[in-house]
C-alpha cells in the first residue's frame, strides 16, 4: 500500500512517469486534508480496535482496579502453595475412582435430566485433599473433596465437586482470594499469620459464621464415612417447567464402618484406607437433594438451610474401584461445577461461576505443564 | 480459488450476491466471537454465560465458513481495481486464503479442544455436539494453545483486512468498499485518470 498522497495513476507499472500534474494548490490541500483524514480515520479504527481487544483480555488493566482475573486466582494458589507442574491449583492430591449411579427416578419429580430417570449409569470420581501441594501429609481436619462425572446415555454430563464441610467459608470469590493470602502458612510456623487472619476475619463475619457451622460436624473419620457437600444452590427444572433451588449432598451408607483402630500414621492414611476398603467391597453414598423454600439463600453458600427442609433420595453412589491417577482417568478431568444437564442451572450465586473460570485455568495451566507421578499409588498400598 | 482478472474500467464491480450476504453477515459473528472469546477468559463473572454465547456461535460460524467456502469456489470475484499494485494484490489474495482457512478451522479446534477436555459440546439446552477428538490432556493442550494462537492471528488479520479497506475507502478514495456494498452505491462518477490499461 502505497501511502502516497494521492496516487493518480494505475496500479500497473505504466512507462509514463508519474509527472506531477499542475493542479490548483486549493484542490491539493484539500485533498491533502481528506487524505490525512483518511489516514486518521484508519488509525482511529485501529486504536480503538486494538485497545479494545486488549482490555477486553485484562492486558491493559491494572492489578489495583480491577475485579478478579481467573489469572489471578490461579497465580494466588501458586504464590501460596507454589507451583507442581501439571497438578492442580487446589485439591491437588488425589485419587481417580470409578462406579456408578443407580437412581431411584425419585429425583425426576424435581429435575428433567436424564441423570434422575430410574436406572444405572457409570461414573467417574476422584477423591482428594484441598490446597495445592499434591504430596501434603493427610491431616484428619484437611477439606476432602469427592468429584463426580455423571455421564447419562442421551451424552450429556453432571459434573459436580464436593467437600466434606456443610457451608462454604466464603461468599464471595473476593473473600475466597483473600482468604487464600490470610491462611497462608508461615515458613517459621506451618500456620498462618494470626494478625492477617484475625484482620480478614474482621471484614468477614460471613466467614466466622461459616467457620462456627463447620466446627459444629468435626471430620469423619475416612473418605469412606464422610458427607460430601456440593455447598451452592443450583435451579432444578422438571419436565412440567417448575423450577426449585436445590442443594444437593452425598450421605455416605456404611458409616463408621472404615478401618479398625484409630488412624495409621502413615502419610497418606486417608487414601491408603480408602483404598484397602475398596479393595473388600464397594462403597456407598446417597444422593440428597434438598429442596429450598422461598427466603433461602441461594446466593450465599455459607449460610445453611434449616433442617427442615424437604430432601429427596435420588438414588444411590457405588464407587466400586480407585486408580491411581494417570493419563485418561479422573486425573484428566475437570470437575467444573457448571458442566450441568438440561434440568439444572446455575443460581444466583457468584461462586459458580468464579469456580469455572478459574477450574478452567487451572486446568489448561496443568494440561500444558509436564506431569509427574501422583503421591497416592494404588499398586504399592495393595502390594 | 482464482478469478481476479485485469482492474476495472469504470465503477468497481461487485462481488456476486450471495457473497455480500455472507460476508455481512459472518463479519459481526465473527468480531463478537473474538470479543467474547478474549472477555471470556479474563472474566470471573461472566465465563459461563460467554462460554454458553462462544461455544454455538463457533459452530454458527462454521457453518457458515463452509457455506462461504461453497460460496467462493461457485462465484468470480470480480477485478480489482486499478488502485492495488502486484504486491497489494497478492497480499489480499493470500490474506482471503488465510481469512477462509481460519474460519473454518478455528471453530474445528475448539469443538476439538472441548471433545479432548471430555466437555460435552453443548450448544442450547440438550442440543449438542458429539466429540471429534479423543479425550487426552495432552491433545487438549495443544488444541488450547492452537486455539489462542489462531485467534490472535484471526484478530491481526482481521484488523489488517479493515485497515486495508478504510485505507483503500476514505484515503484513496477509490470506493473499494462499495464492492462488498449491500446498501446502494453511487454510479461511479468517471475517473479518467484511471482509465488507461
Amino acid at each position: 500500500m502505497e501511502p502516497g498522497d494521492h496516487s493518480d495513476h494505475g496500479g500497473e507499472q505504466d512507462d509514463k512517469p508519474a509527472e506531477t500534474e499542475p493542479t490548483h494548490p486549493l484542490r491539493d490541500a484539500l485533498t491533502r486534508r481528506s487524505a490525512l483524514l483518511g489516514m486518521g480515520a484508519v488509525a482511529g479504527f485501529a486504536a480503538v480496535d486494538v485497545g479494545g481487544f486488549a482490555y477486553a483480555g485484562g492486558w491493559l488493566r491494572p492489578d489495583t482496579l480491577t475485579p478478579l482475573l481467573p489469572s489471578r486466582f490461579a497465580d494466588r494458589f501458586e504464590h501460596v502453595y507454589g507451583r507442581h507442574d501439571g497438578f492442580r491449583r487446589n485439591h491437588a492430591k488425589g485419587l481417580a475412582a470409578t462406579g456408578s449411579f443407580a437412581s431411584t427416578g425419585a429425583g425426576a419429580a424435581i429435575c428433567r435430566a436424564a441423570v434422575f430417570r430410574p436406572g444405572a449409569i457409570p461414573l467417574v470420581g476422584r477423591f482428594s485433599l484441598g490446597g495445592g501441594l499434591p504430596d501434603q501429609t493427610d491431616k484428619p481436619d484437611t477439606i476432602r473433596g469427592l468429584g463426580l462425572l455423571f455421564q447419562t446415555p442421551d451424552g450429556q454430563q453432571w459434573r459436580t465437586a464436593m467437600v466434606n464441610v456443610p457451608v462454604f467459608p466464603d461468599s464471595t470469590p473476593q473473600g475466597f482470594y483473600e482468604r487464600l493470602l490470610a491462611a497462608k502458612p508461615l515458613p517459621e510456623t506451618g500456620k498462618p499469620d494470626p494478625q492477617k487472619m484475625a484482620a480478614f476475619l474482621d471484614r468477614h463475619p460471613e466467614t466466622v459464621a461459616a467457620m462456627k457451622i463447620i466446627k459444629r460436624s468435626p471430620p469423619s473419620s475416612g473418605f469412606a464415612d464422610s458427607t460430601f457437600y456440593g455447598l451452592n444452590a443450583f435451579w432444578f427444572t422438571n419436565s412440567a417447567g417448575a423450577t426449585v433451588p436445590v442443594r444437593w449432598s452425598v450421605v455416605p451408607q456404611d458409616t463408621g464402618g472404615t478401618s479398625g483402630p484409630g488412624p495409621s500414621p502413615g502419610k497418606d492414611y486417608l487414601f491408603d484406607d480408602l483404598i484397602r476398603t475398596l479393595a473388600q467391597r464397594p462403597l456407598r453414598w446417597r444422593l440428597v437433594l434438598t429442596i429450598g423454600e422461598p427466603g433461602d439463600p441461594t446466593n450465599d453458600a455459607t449460610k445453611p438451610w434449616p433442617q427442615s427442609r424437604r430432601s429427596i433420595d435420588a438414588g444411590t453412589i457405588t464407587i466400586t474401584a480407585v486408580q491411581t491417577e494417570a493419563a485418561g482417568n479422573a486425573r484428566d478431568i475437570n470437575f467444573d461445577p457448571l458442566v450441568l444437564p438440561d434440568g439444572i442451572a446455575a443460581s444466583d450465586d457468584p461462586l459458580p461461576a468464579a469456580r469455572s473460570a478459574v477450574y478452567a485455568r487451572s486446568f489448561t495451566r496443568r494440561a500444558e505443564e509436564p506431569k509427574s507421578p501422583s503421591e497416592v499409588n494404588v499398586a504399592q498400598v495393595l502390594s | 480459488m482464482t478469478g481476479e482478472t485485469n482492474e476495472t474500467t469504470t465503477a468497481p464491480a461487485r462481488f456476486a450476491i450471495p457473497s455480500r450476504i455472507l460476508h455481512w453477515l459472518m463479519a459481526p459473528m465473527v468480531i463478537a466471537q473474538l470479543l467474547i472469546g478474549v472477555t471470556m477468559i479474563a472474566s470471573l463473572s461472566y465465563y459461563p454465560l460467554l462460554l454458553a454465547i462462544h461455544r454455538p456461535l463457533g459452530v454458527l460460524i462454521l457453518a457458515f465458513a463452509v457455506v462461504r467456502l461453497a460460496n467462493r469456489l461457485t462465484h468470480r470475484l470480480p477485478p480489482f481495481l486499478a488502485t492495488m499494485g502486484p504486491a497489494e494484490r497478492r497480499i489480499a489474495t493470500w490474506s482471503e486464503y488465510l481469512l477462509y482457512a481460519l474460519l473454518l478451522v478455528q471453530p474445528l479446534i475448539g469443538w476439538a479442544m472441548l471433545s479432548a477436555a471430555r466437555f460435552p459440546i453443548v450448544l442450547v439446552g440438550p442440543l449438542h455436539l458429539p466429540g471429534i477428538a479423543p479425550h487426552d490432556i495432552d491433545v487438549y493442550a495443544v488444541l488450547r494453545q492452537a486455539h489462542s494462537v489462531f485467534a490472535f492471528l484471526l484478530f491481526a488479520t482481521f484488523t489488517a483486512h479493515v485497515c486495508a479497506v478504510l485505507f483503500h475507502t476514505l484515503v484513496l478514495r477509490d470506493r473499494l468498499l462499495d464492492r462488498m456494498a449491500l446498501w446502494p452505491t453511487k454510479p461511479a462518477a468517471p475517473q479518467q485518470d484511471e482509465t488507461k490499461v
